[in-house]
């Protein structure tokens, strides 16, 4: 397989498709609106396939539900104000326990914001972002050969444990494009079981997340919250960069942590020993693999283009061992590395 | 190495075709690239700019902060990046309809009448094509044959007079610009 | 020997409904259930209840059924249909659900013309939150959350789904009945059995109206809520046939092939 060039947006649209998405509904919303192009155009050529541009992000969530629950891998994708519209149907995926990718592509918030970059949504991410007690899988991609490998992947956890998985990336790696290379997809594993495809002769199926007894109702909920915990022992993903001999950490994700390793590059020019440690899965976050990195290193610097989110997550992981700065551009600022090496020197030097 | 360009111009001077070209050319040469088109509401009303990373190592940020180069095709163009250019740095213009000039002493000028010349050739639409060919001239980033072969396949399907016209052109802006 | 004339539907589950004395949800899921019999499609229904009384008619209802959120049925359906083309998909939907705060999907799923049914129940009142304003709720009408009436001013005037939607290019039948009588409730059948045989066909979007009864939160007796259909209700909800496009739909499909 040859490497090709193409945006972000594009790339997951493509990805998904190699993946076996065969459903997908949005609405349009800068900066995404390539992958709503890229599925309108590429879905009508595959067998199966359907594109559906939905009256409201609300009714795309709900029409992806409905294609997921006759067996259909489905996907929609949004930006931030429109992701808060899809949050009651990710909820009720989360209830009924159905597969579906969500793909969010931040910009700037709070309210309707602005179309440029930022990583507001961290929060809404990661907490479950609609009512009721449920996480979502999150993946917080960097490269545009992570979009790639990571949509195809989302599929498969989707499947493999029934639950919506989100795509949390940003405006900058929706537009950039990067040479990427895509990789075969796995055969699908999904028990027929649980598609709703009309009863025939058999007994008629239920998909529902009403349950009126609270007995039954908290035993739900304790199911899904084993199997959240299944997916905390397995699914976490992180990358370490140059921690090794790193006497500071820059905890970053997606377009924070390449900005952060162009600051790193410098620094390191400069004699400083500076590592990065990169969540990919954002929810699970890799709590035990930072607080193991704070036994040899007890200097942590949060980047974020947020005031502050996933800094909770590490000060949680973190539990207190090691001192922990922030920084943080939100808004849809991007910074340069040259300004966060900055930042990162005066507390590199703040430790020695 | 790691050296940054911004193409900027009009909508519909082929100012990210420019830039795309340039990338996929520098992919194929074996380089690490990134792409970034402006987007949205700042590329409605006229102008359009994108930002093109190459390097032989993994790039972090593909914004230029300090762009090595800089292609501008509108005067626009060439009031909004001039002070961004790296001290040193090369700015490309088209002289057919930029008719100011940098202030700055410390950047070197290309400047490439490819408006002029692309009218001459019969089709304004290759005034791109004509200021690629002294671009890749001058920086010497990727060889010419790498390029015009990512123009081929980006064409694609183009029609052969379509195919001949660009490699003119092409050709036109690299003798332009004088070894 | 005695013939047998009325028994339960095969698809209507061995359940008590837990519907209100002289409700017409009941009356309403016997008949969905009677065409799915009448029909042959136990196999292939899909159906999609509301959030509302009906919310539990997967208790009763013998069939594949999906919950929605409130007013989301029509999304839900289109997905499941698009995915689906030989399912005969339906939403059960009442006056909330699908005129107000799902106003947007019943809207542009009818628009669309998705080839799915909509049974629509009109009671003019939210029966399950305990009577509170619907959309349909007609003018000077009491409710718990218009204690003086529905003052026009102040709250508008009944949405008239039936009118609202048949005026949409994607429809193909459409038709308001009741059943506060005994010819009103056959009447309901046959437009029932119209709607999901035109599905069957793949002529397009049906949505049947149903004028229910709602004693509970009307404050009336059951014999008074359904004369109240007919002397009050039905003056601002006419009913019949506001669309049937099924012959002409037939006829140019017929042509085009």
């Amino acid at each position: 397989m040859n490497k090709v060039l193409m945006s972000g947006n594009n790339i997951i649209g493509e990805a998904a498709i190699r993946a076996g998405c065969r459903f997908y509904a949005g609405y349009p919303i800068t900066p995404q609106n390539e992958l709503t192009e890229y599925m309108a155009e590429h879905l009508r050529t595959v067998e199966g396939g359907v594109f559906l541009q939905s009256e409201s992000e609300i009714a795309a969530i709900h029409m992806i539900t409905g294609a997921s629950a006759t067996g259909a891998r489905v996907m929609t994708s949004s930006s931030s104000p429109g992701i808060s519209l899809k949050q009651e149907g990710i909820s009720s995926m989360a209830a009924c326990e159905l597969p579906g990718i969500i793909v969010n592509i931040m910009r700037g918030g709070p309210g309707l914001g602005n179309i440029r970059p930022a990583q507001g949504d961290y929060f809404q991410a990661t907490r479950g972002g609609g009512h009721g007690d449920y996480r979502t899988i999150v993946f917080g991609p960097a490269t545009c050969q992570e979009l790639a490998d990571l949509t195809m992947d989302a599929f498969d956890l989707a499947d493999k444990y029934r639950t919506p998985v989100m795509i949390l990336a940003d405006g900058m790696m929706g537009q950039m494009m990067e040479p990427v290379i895509f990789k075969k997809p796995k055969p699908r594993q999904y028990n027929e079981k649980f598609m709703l495809r009309g009863a025939g002769h058999g007994k008629s199926k239920i998909i529902r997340g009403l349950i009126l007894d609270p007995i039954d109702m908290e035993e739900h909920n304790w199911k899904l919250a084993r199997k959240y915990q299944v997916i905390i022992d397995h699914e976490t993903l992180h990358e370490e960069y140059k921690t090794e001999d790193a006497k500071l950490v820059i905890v970053a994700y997606g377009t924070s942590a390449r900005i952060a390793k162009g600051a790193i590059k410098r620094l390191r020019d400069k004699g400083m020993k500076v590592g990065l440690f990169r969540p990919i899965t954002l929810w699970p976050f890799p709590e035990l693999k930072l607080r193991k990195l704070a036994e040899k290193i007890n200097n942590f610097l949060v980047f974020e283009m947020s005031t502050g989110q996933m800094l909770e997550d590490v000060r949680l992981a973190l539990q207190g061992y090691a001192d922990i700065g922030f920084h943080g551009r939100p808004g849809g600022v991007v910074p340069t590395p040259a300004e966060l090496a900055n930042v990162v020197a005066r507390h590199y030097e703040k430790k020695d | 190495m790691m050296l940054k360009t911004i193409f900027s111009g009009f909508g519909g001077q082929g100012v990210l075709m420019m830039g795309y070209s340039f990338a996929h050319s520098a992919m194929n040469k074996g380089y690490h690239v990134t792409y970034l088109p402006s987007y949205g509401a700042e590329v409605r009303g006229g102008t359009a700019n994108c930002t093109i990373a190459v390097a032989d190592e993994e790039i972090t940020s593909p914004v230029a902060s300090e762009p090595d180069y800089v292609v501008v095709m509108n005067s626009p163009s060439l009031i909004t990046f001039q002070n961004k250019i790296t001290c040193g740095g090369t700015m490309f213009l088209n002289s057919s309809i930029v008719e100011i000039r940098p202030s700055r002493k410390d950047i070197k000028i290309c400047a490439v009448p490819c408006g002029d010349m692309a009218r001459e050739m019969g089709n304004i639409r290759v005034a791109n094509i004509i200021m690629m060919g002294a671009f890749i001239k001058k920086t010497g980033i990727v060889p010419s044959d790498v390029y015009l072969k990512s123009i081929g396949t980006i064409m694609g399907g183009k029609k052969k007079s379509v195919a001949e016209l660009n490699q003119k052109a092409f050709t036109a802006g690299y003798d332009f610009v004088k070894d | 020997m005695a013939k047998k004339v009325f028994s339960r539907p095969k698809c209507l589950k061995e359940a008590i409904f837990h519907y209100c004395p002289g409700c017409g949800h009941s009356i309403a899921h016997r008949l969905v259930a009677e065409v799915i019999d009448e029909l042959g499609i136990r196999g292939t229904a899909i159906g999609i209840p509301p959030a509302g009384c009906a919310v539990l008619a997967y208790n009763y209802l013998d069939v594949d059924m999906i919950e929605a959120q409130h007013g989301r049925g029509p999304a839900m359906a289109s997905g499941i249909k698009r995915m689906l083309p030989d399912g005969i998909v339906f939403s059960y939907q009442g006056d909330g659900d699908l005129a107000a705060i799902g106003i947007a999907e019943s809207f542009h799923s009818a628009n669309r013309g998705e080839n799915i049914t909509i049974i629509f129940i009109n009671n003019a009142v939210y029966g399950m939150t305990g009577g509170q304003m619907a959309p349909t709720t007609i003018l000077e009408q009491k409710t718990t959350t218009t204690p003086g009436g529905r003052n026009k001013t102040s709250e508008g005037y009944p949405v008239k789904v039936c009118e609202l939607l048949s005026s949409l290019d994607g429809t193909t039948y459409i038709e308001r009945c009741a059943v506060n009588s005994p010819a009103g409730v056959n009447k309901t059948k046959k437009a029932i059995k119209k709607a999901f045989q035109c599905q069957i066909d793949g002529l397009g979007f049906s949505l049947v109206e149903i004028l229910s009864p709602c004693p509970t939160n009307w404050k009336m007796t059951p014999i008074d809520s359904c004369k109240w259909i007919d002397t009050t209700m039905s003056k601002v909800f006419p009913l019949g046939v506001f669309k049937d496009n099924t012959t002409a739909v037939k006829k140019s499909r017929e042509a085009a092939s």
